[in-house]
């Protein structure tokens, strides 16, 4: 059996992923390359750099700016292919007392990042109990700085991050990925959530940023989700919502999206047909 | 028939480290002054990432860098650039003068000459002698002094206006008249003010808000025409050269 979902239901021929499929697999050639009599190139064969890709991916994750602070949200997919693998899956990661990362993008390696902020919040809080605490900004810069390095090293870490928090009375949300490229703004989103969300969350929100309440707040990020799982076939109904203000950081537990599929009925090529 | 090549010719998808993240940036060199400005969008492809990201950075009292291109890598310059001043700061009690600040900046990105930093600089700021001086560089540290100069996603609708404009190419002087070698001040501010205006009208990577840095020398104040602008001023350490910043809005379509 062909275990890379990319491959599945595919001509022989299709090696290049016509329709932007995400993760794309490199199809292996191990056959021609066999009959040349030539070194078996497979897909583990290779260094581990340069040719790594997503495995286990993780879509959109959408945050902003509201009155008492910042509100991230993200569903709880995590895909292998264009398979639903996981769906119990958080990511959003508290870091410190202020802070929220959220990810996208490939699983295992967010994990690792979990893994690294852990012991990072250890050693400068727990340690060191020197009064000083991590905020948003510094686990935004020292993300940053992993990731770049990483991509420098042709190695990276193929996620698309979203930090947020609160600390001294100032919001902070910013961006990084998997080259380093950091950004920041009241509205952002990652993944499809950038061509699809992030229209919807910038009407809605800029401007806006002092006074929206956290409902208002709330009503948006759901909205923006369920059209997100109305349209990104690598979504689901079930979703996180952070909050984090000037009083911590909260998340909450799986929360069900309503959606209504009604409209769909009178669709030829939605519901079932009677020709 | 099916695209066969992709069969012929087996391609591994490879990781590309490189982004280009828009945005344009520019600078113009007074007798006594240099104005160093760039927009504050940053975009990868269709998308507008965010609307305000600076691009123009203040390195000492007298040396203003711009940078322009991947912006992973531009911050990333910026940083190091700023952490070498502080070393000379230390190290010998005062600011690096301008053409220094210049070689160093050809040194370090040289340095990456087989992994590029994939950044424009453009430096702008007063030398020792009290004039106005850019420096322009290529990603690898090719680097000249010059009066003006445009990088970035609109350098090709932005250098030919200043070549005209600020070197007056192809202007003929009126008889018994000549043109002169430098600008003042609110002319050049009018001249990049308009020349942003219009590279938003014309490239979709270029908009959203434009920084204005311009550094004064030594002793010399701002004309009333500018001051008129509410330029905010940088808090310097001596009582030497000064900068202050011009923050205008552009369209965000």
């Amino acid at each position: 059996m062909d275990h890379f979902p990319t491959n599945w239901g595919r001509p022989k021929y299709d090696s290049f992923d016509t329709h932007a499929t995400y993760p794309i697999h490199n199809r292996g050639h191990a056959q021609s390359a066999a009959s040349n009599g030539a070194v078996q190139h497979t897909h583990f064969s290779h260094s581990k750099s340069a040719l790594r890709q997503p495995i286990v991916t993780g879509t959109s994750v959408l945050a902003i700016k509201y009155k008492d602070g910042i509100m991230m949200a993200a569903d709880n997919l995590a895909s292998y292919g264009s398979l639903a693998r996981f769906k119990g899956v958080q990511r959003l990661h508290p870091v410190g007392d202020y802070t929220v990362v959220g990810a996208s993008g490939d699983m295992s390696d967010f994990q690792y990042l979990q893994h690294i902020l852990d012991g990072l919040v250890i050693s400068e809080e727990a340690n060191l109990q020197d009064g000083h605490t991590l905020g948003p900004a510094e686990i935004h810069e020292y993300l940053s700085q992993v990731m770049y390095q990483r991509r420098t090293k042709m190695d990276p870490l193929w996620n698309s991050l979203l930090v947020g928090g609160v600390k001294d009375g100032k919001r902070f949300l910013a961006f990084v990925d998997l080259l380093g490229v950091t950004y920041s703004a009241s509205t952002l989103a990652t993944g499809y959530g950038a061509y699809i969300a992030q229209p919807l969350l910038r009407k809605a929100v800029e401007g806006r940023e002092d006074t929206l309440t956290e409902h208002e707040a709330r009503t948006i990020l759901e909205d923006a989700l369920r059209v997100l799982f109305y349209r990104d076939a690598r979504s689901i109904n079930q979703y996180q919502i952070a909050t984090i203000t000037a009083n911590g950081a909260d998340i909450s537990g799986s929360l069900k999206l309503e959606t209504a599929w009604g409209f769909a009925e009178g669709i030829r090529g939605y519901g079932a047909q009677t020709q | 028939m099916p695209d066969m090549s992709a069969i012929a010719n087996p391609q591994q998808r490879q990781f590309n480290p490189y982004a280009e993240n828009g945005g344009t940036i520019l600078a113009v060199a007074g007798a006594d002054f240099t104005v160093i400005a760039g927009d504050t969008r940053q975009s990868e492809g269709y998308s507008i990432q965010t609307r305000y990201a600076s691009k123009v950075f203040r390195l000492t009292d007298r040396a203003v860098l711009a940078v322009n291109g991947f912006a992973a890598d531009g911050n990333m310059f910026v940083k190091k650039v700023k952490q070498r001043l502080e070393w000379y700061r230390h190290n010998h009690a005062k600011d690096m003068p301008l053409r220094s600040i210049a070689r160093l900046i050809q040194t370090m990105l040289y340095a990456q000459r087989f992994f590029p930093y994939y950044v424009y600089n453009i430096l702008g700021g007063i030398e020792e002698d009290g004039t106005g001086a850019v420096y322009s560089f290529d990603p690898v540290g090719s680097y000249e002094r010059e009066a003006c100069r445009a990088a970035g996603a609109a350098q090709s609708l932005l250098q030919p206006f200043l070549d005209n404009q600020i070197y007056f190419k192809n202007q003929t002087a009126a008889r018994g008249y000549s043109h002169p070698a430098h600008l003042p001040l609110p002319d050049v501010l009018s001249i990049v003010i308009d020349s942003f205006t219009s590279a938003t009208e014309r490239h979709i990577e270029v908009g959203d808000g434009l920084e204005m840095y311009i550094v004064m020398a030594k002793g010399q104040t701002l004309p009333d025409a500018v001051t008129n602008l509410l330029p905010e001023e940088l808090p310097s350490t001596g009582d030497g050269e000064r900068v202050f910043v011009l923050k205008r809005d552009l369209k965000k379509d």
